[in-house]
């Protein structure tokens, strides 16, 4: 019980200091905004230790977060081997294949007006539907093992970048197209000098949002069957057993995963889009 | 108009231009006849809506006429974009955010396949041109309006056709800044000797520039006067406080209170 | 408004535009179908030729197994009008699923466990509770992240990073967690569609909120308005486009969540039972009537909101 105070007592502790540095004089500095969000975080994870230890939650309800890093860091090679299954073979393959075929699409479709305006919609209703409901059909066409679940990221990613993709490349104005004339430029050289490079905010907003798709795809995939290796077959089985320790440790793994994938594709989009008004720094 | 060169450059002989849209069909061009011979400076100018873009964009083979015909440098206007024979300066300066200046200027040299070392040739020499030593590694947005807007020119410039076709290029920029570089211009129209066709709103500046006035009319756009300026080609920018360039201004002014008197 | 006005007479000329464009893909999405059904399906159908006593190409299942499905198909001709027939195709034909629907909605009583509309009411009434208290707890979080900057600071960021990790992972457990204190069914999933919905409308109303310019809010000061005059006439007016944006965002995430909330601890009621249930039993048609009852539900509910988003912002002058 004393513990439960004790997470009280730490969580009004906490938000004094919180309210304190975003009311204060610092606030707008780097270091304010690092240290709030990171208070609260760091609170939140003491109180959940403090409570689940002070009202002896059992294990099959909430394991305390010291619990889950010591499952995490003894479960090192089981925890790769599923991120590899899921992450690298899985979503990953999935996630370049669909890209690719998006852009192979688009820019198919791009070519015939009559196309673009007939898929266009199509594909943005699509893009909407809870795709990840084919995985049964695609796990039963390319089995258990992770190509089914790479076709799985392929049917989910494919959609919304092909609908980005196609918003992207209709960025440039007239003018722009016209200059492009002027200078007696091929399709090509037009697509390949300026449409695409206009088109790079938008393929990027694309590619972020099918990271976040990639992964819960191939997560997903694996409950409707899997080899006994692979982050959602881990998580089934695991909540199974009532290891829930086990499933929040490969839910940590998914976090980390998720956002570094995303982080990383955010400093690409950087790096490649730094001339758009977004981006531009100071 | 009437040249000393027998074979203008730019030929345009009952040159029609309707848009169909949706509701009625425009009239934009009727009945155009111009020739501009090889060095000379015109001037279009005219109350909105004439038919200035139009015209200038038919020279381009950016619109199509619906009757008449138009040659440049004796072939077709898409025959002349093929063989490169112009250079296209839009209002804005659309320049490409992510390319640097120098890498603007070269992209249509990349376009039309000059040789990597000769396009740095070229980029170093219109940079120059213009003024902007030293500027090709900054980046668009870098740059002021007026900077721009010069390296647009300098874009159309680097593949050195020998006309530039002009449309409002200084219509955004402030007073001085457009004095500036409407006193580049005219030197860069002396040392190249290049055909141009420009368009603008100012009767100063049309005066200020041109060999030749075009003044316009619309509904439907048609040209109602041609003016042959007896200015010098050396020109300082306090020509513009001289009795003769008053009354050519005079002269254009009144040209335009006739064409709007039509309607 | 007249900007408003001109985008939404464009967009009904567009929509007419694009019918046939539209109706011409589809059409040819089907066809594609209907071809792809004989190669994927063949083999299936030669067997079962084969055990009704007809001759075909290769004899032997097993003998057929390696060969390409495309030469087998062009070398059976007799056997094409099968492959649209069988029982538990690899692919089945539009129609098969078309006529299952059919059946398991209109020609089933409600009640009957193979009735769709039952499985989708399941399924349905878990994502509109979970949406519910969703969009409620993210448009009470967003107030409090717009009028605290405490909680501004302390929230937000995780609220934008929630976004980037797939917390569908989380599902079974939730199940597996409220089972084991002894609740089931609806309120476990609801809870994994309110958490799935939750963030998008806090990332979305607190950008509606803030929407209004400083302009705007300096004008309201200027007349003296109190916090929550300019809460009530301006902010939550601005707000209310944002807000339906998201509204789109989180119905369908919590119809996924619901869904995907019927996955793992083998339940039998629900869409997401039935898909699992049929890649069990290798009921293909079921399968894909399944997917496509969730994906004219998604597209229906989708549909309500943007209905009522029409209705509200033209009431609200947007649409003027
Ligand atoms: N693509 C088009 N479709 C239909 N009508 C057009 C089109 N382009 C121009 N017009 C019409 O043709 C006429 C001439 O237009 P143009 O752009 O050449 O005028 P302008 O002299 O350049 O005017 P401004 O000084 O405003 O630039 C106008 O009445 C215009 O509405
Ligand atoms: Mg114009």
């Amino acid at each position: 019980m004393n513990l439960v105070i004790a997470a009280v007592i730490l969580w009004l502790a906490a938000m004094w200091v919180n309210i304190r540095i975003a009311n204060g004089p610092a606030d707008d500095s780097q270091g304010a905004k690092l240290a709030v969000p990171l208070i609260f975080g760091l609170t939140l994870l003491a109180m959940w230790e403090m409570i689940v230890r002070g009202m002896e939650v059992p294990m099959v309800i909430l394991p305390a977060p010291s619990v889950i890093a010591a499952r995490l860091t003894s479960s090192i090679p089981i925890l790769w081997a599923d991120f590899v299954q899921t992450f690298v073979k899985g979503a990953l393959s999935g996630y370049v294949i669909g890209v690719i075929a998006a852009f192979v699409a688009a820019i198919a479709v791009d070519r015939s007006d009559f196309l673009r305006r007939g898929l266009l919609p199509v594909g943005n209703f699509v893009a909407a539907l809870p795709i990840v409901g084919t995985a049964p059909i695609l796990v039963m066409w390319y089995g258990f093992d992770w190509q089914s679940k790479a076709a799985v990221v392929v049917v989910m990613v494919f959609f919304p970048m092909l609908v980005n993709i196609t918003a992207g490349l209709q960025e440039t104005s007239a003018m722009q197209r016209d200059q492009m004339k002027t200078w007696a430029a091929g399709y090509w050289q037009g697509l390949w000098k300026l449409r695409l490079p206009a088109a790079m905010p938008f393929v990027f907003n694309g590619l972020k949002i099918a990271s976040t798709l990639a992964l819960i795809g191939a997560i997903v995939a694996e409950f409707f069957g899997s080899p006994i290796v692979g982050m959602g077959f881990r998580i089934s089985t695991s909540v199974g057993q009532l290891a829930l320790d086990m499933v929040w440790a490969e839910i940590v793994v998914a976090a980390i995963a998720g956002s570094l994938f995303y982080g990383g594709i955010a400093v690409i989009e950087r790096i490649v889009t730094f001339w758009h008004p977004s981006q531009r720094r100071g | 108009m009437t040249m000393t060169d027998p074979s203008p450059v730019i030929s345009a002989k009952g040159l029609d231009l309707t848009f169909q849209t949706k509701d009625s069909p425009v009239q934009a061009l009727r009945d155009v006849n111009l020739d501009i011979g090889a060095g000379d400076f015109v001037s279009f100018i005219g109350p909105s809506g004439c038919g200035k873009t139009t015209f200038l964009r038919t020279i381009a083979a950016l619109e199509q006429p619906t009757g008449g015909t138009i040659t440049v440098n004796g072939m077709s206007p898409e025959a002349a974009r093929k063989a490169r024979a112009y250079g296209y300066v839009f209002q804005a300066a659309g320049l490409y955010p992510w390319r640097t200046i120098a890498g603007n200027i070269s992209l249509p040299l990349e376009i039309m396949g000059f040789s990597k070392a000769e396009r740095a040739e070229r980029v170093e020499k219109t940079l120059a041109l213009v003024d902007l030593e030293g500027f090709g590694g900054k980046y668009p947005w870098q740059l002021s309006g007026g900077m721009q807007q010069r390296a647009s020119i300098a874009r159309a410039l680097a593949f050195d056709a020998d006309i530039l076709l002009m449309d409002e290029p200084f219509g955004a920029l402030d007073e001085i800044v457009r004095d500036h570089l409407n006193e580049e211009l005219l030197k860069l129209w002396a040392r190249t000797g290049k055909t141009i066709g420009f368009v603008t709103h100012s009767i100063p500046e049309a005066v200020y520039l041109s060999t030749h006035i075009v003044v316009m009319s619309p509904r439907p756009g048609r040209i109602t006067d041609v003016i042959k300026s007896p200015l010098p080609r050396e020109r300082p920018l306090d020509i513009r406080d001289t009795p003769e360039f008053l009354e050519i201004a005079h002269r254009v002014r009144e040209g335009l209170r006739a064409g709007h008197a039509y309607d | 408004m007249r900007i408003v006005c001109a985008k939404d007479c464009a967009r009904g000329m567009l929509m007419i535009r694009n019918v046939f464009p539209v109706l011409t893909v589809v059409a040819v999405i089907f066809g594609i179908w209907y071809l792809a059904c004989v190669p994927m399906n063949i083999k299936t159908a030669l067997t079962e030729a084969e055990r009704a006593g007809a001759t075909v190409s290769t004899p032997g299942a097993r003998e057929r197994r390696d060969m390409s499905a495309i030469g087998l198909a062009l070398a059976n001709p007799a056997q094409w009008r099968d492959t649209f027939a069988l029982k538990k195709p690899r692919l089945p034909a539009p129609h098969q699923v078309a006529v299952e629907l059919w059946q398991t909605t209109v020609e089933k009583k409600i009640t009957s466990k193979r009735s769709l509309v039952f499985h989708g009411w399941i399924t349905l009434s878990a994502t509109l509770l979970g949406f519910a208290m969703g969009t409620v707890g993210g448009i009470l979080l967003a107030v409090g992240i717009v009028h605290s900057r405490a909680m501004d600071m302390s929230v937000m960021p995780w609220a934008i990073a929630s976004q980037t990790i797939p917390v569908l992972a989380i599902a079974p457990m939730i199940i597996v967690v409220f089972n084991s204190i002894g609740v089931q069914g609806l309120i476990p999933k609801a809870i994994i569609s309110a958490y799935l919905s939750f963030f998008p409308v806090v990332v979305g109303m607190v950008k509606g909120l803030r929407s209004p310019s400083a302009m705007q809010l300096d004008q309201m000061r200027t007349w003296g308005a109190s916090k929550s005059q300019s809460f009530w006439t301006l902010r939550l007016p601005s707000s209310v486009p944002y807000l339906f944006t998201s509204l789109k965002v989180g119905i369908a995430a919590s119809l996924l969540g619901a869904i995907v909330g019927e996955l793992p601890t083998g339940a039998i009621r629900g869409l997401g039972a039935r898909l699992l249930t049929g890649s069990y039993y290798g009921q293909t048609i079921q399968i894909w009537s399944a997917l496509f009852a969730t994906a004219i539900l998604a597209a229906g509910l989708v549909a309500v909101i943007a209905g009522i988003e029409r209705v509200t912002l033209k009431r609200m002058g947007y649409g003027k």
